[in-house]
């Protein structure tokens, strides 16, 4: 299978690739990871007239850990990055968990988060993860710097809220207060299928009592499930049994899920409720230790 | 008879897109393409190069047949544009054995029985590879997961795994 015909620039600064996409007018796509636009182009789902390549644009690969806790992951940095970094598995245990589910091993040392969030596919573990974590996106275009909280990123299925002469460069997840603590689980019938149902969970702790939670569905919806209004019953209480039933209940009725060949909507509902009890139970155990 | 029934009629593309001149170090060796973008890594191993050790599956990124090392990362090269690999580094199937010698993976392949009609096996071979640089005693379940985004339609995968250990226990040893 071949994309049709574009044309291909590799630009060596952010400024350059934004000059190319400004002067497209819309009818060029970027290219970072490539793990869903070359399926797509090969598909011919899309057929953009140019691709801009930000593969060779320095300054984007970087995992970093502000003074305070503040995470930023870069436009270029590849799933397989988040899954190997002990820094990740030591100070943000949702995107720890969620890093070695995401595709398949291979597909993970070319995909990139940031790629993955801007794809904005329903079924996107990272967009649950973010949303869950309460991130935000760094785009960049010809005026300068502006800032889009996740929630507000995604627009609809494979609609994100760039305009086409803006670049995300990076996403940021803010400082936790108090511990980061939460997990991230993923139903797949094998490894690289669309998730049956995924949970993230996000979890703000001083000691047992939580400060925030955050909790975001993914393959049980025609979108993302933002289910932090659930979540947040959460907050200032201690993670007992009574209060992680009760928040599993929350967050399943949020669920909107269809039935289909990975399993009636029942068995998706009833794999949120367990996940989410899962990690929370985890981490309940977590802090006593 | 000189005159021929048929003559090709060459169709101007509606754009105009222009070759780009690659130069990709594959297997130890510069290799220099004028290629059109839109030209895929796997097609330009397999066509342009002659390497047809890479094997196209699925073309649909779910296989990994097509598996290369890409500065040393396993690739899908379905899944990546050839110009995308200008100045830097692939390494296909046709890269692990010498004249000599079979590459440890390759011997536990053969001792081990981990193929059956083969078809999958470069992709196999590559993404062990990968793994064993990074990890040179993985467990069972370590090489399932590295192995994970790697098909076999023969269902083979006891003895691929088998092979894999096999081959990271020579390559401890051979490295002592």
């Amino acid at each position: 299978m071949y994309p049709s015909r574009f044309a291909y620039e590799s630009p060596k600064t952010l400024e350059e690739a934004i000059a190319i996409l400004d002067a497209a007018n819309g009818d060029a796509k970027i290219l970072a990871g490539g793990q869903s636009l070359v399926p797509m182009l090969k598909l011919r789902f899309a057929f953009p007239e140019k691709i801009v390549d930000i593969n060779n644009i320095p300054g984007l690969n970087h995992i970093t850990f502000d003074a305070d806790g503040t995470l930023h992951i870069g436009a270029l940095v590849r799933h397989e990055e988040l899954e190997f970094s002990a820094e990740i598995a030591k100070k943000q245990p949702t995107i720890a968990a969620a890093a070695p589910l995401v595709a398949d091993p291979i597909v993970r040392t070319r995909g990139t988060f940031v790629g993955s969030v801007c794809h904005a596919d329903p079924q996107g573990d990272w967009a649950a993860a973010m949303i869950a974590l309460g991130g935000h996106i760094v785009i960049q275009g010809p005026k300068g710097k502006r800032t889009v909280e996740m929630k507000d990123f995604v627009l609809g299925p494979y609609t994100n809220a760039l305009n086409y002469n803006e670049i995300a460069i990076e996403a940021v997840i803010p400082a936790p207060q108090g511990a980061a603590k939460g997990g991230y689980l993923k139903l797949e019938r094998r490894v690289g299928d669309f998730a049956t149902a995924s949970v993230a969970v996000a979890l703000d702790m001083d000691g047992a009592k939580v400060l925030r939670a955050g909790i975001a569905l993914a393959g049980v919806g025609g979108k993302t499930i933002d289910a932090n209004d659930a979540a947040s019953f959460l907050v200032g209480k201690d993670l007992t049994e009574a209060n992680i039933n009760e928040v599993a209940d929350l967050v399943a009725a949020k669920a909107e899920p269809k039935s289909d060949h990975r399993g009636s909507s029942d068995y998706k509902r009833q794999i949120v409720r367990t996940f989410v009890k899962r990690i929370l139970s985890a981490n309940a155990t977590q802090k006593a230790a | 008879m000189s005159s021929s029934l048929f003559e090709e009629v060459q169709n101007t593309p509606s754009i105009d897109i222009p070759v780009r001149r690659v130069t990709i170090n594959v297997n130890g060796e510069p290799r220099t393409a004028d290629i059109e973008p839109r030209l895929l890594l796997a097609d330009l191993l397999r066509q342009g190069l002659k390497l047809t050790g890479t094997h196209k599956g699925c073309d649909t990124t779910n296989c990994g047949a097509c598996t290369v090392l890409f500065n040393g990362r396993p690739i899908k090269s379905c899944t990546m544009l050839a110009v995308q690999a200008d100045g830097h580094e692939v390494q296909t199937v046709e890269g692990l054995a010498t004249p000599s010698e079979l590459h440890p993976i390759q011997e536990g392949f053969k001792q081990e029985h981990g193929l059956q009609c083969g078809f999958c096996t470069p992709g196999m071979m590559m993404a062990a590879k990968a793994l064993l640089e990074r990890n040179n005693n993985p467990t069972e379940d370590e090489v399932r997961w590295a192995l994970a985004g790697n098909l076999c339609r023969c269902t083979g995968y006891q003895n691929i795994v088998k092979a894999v250990l096999w081959a990271a226990e020579k390559m401890r040893a051979e490295s002592k």
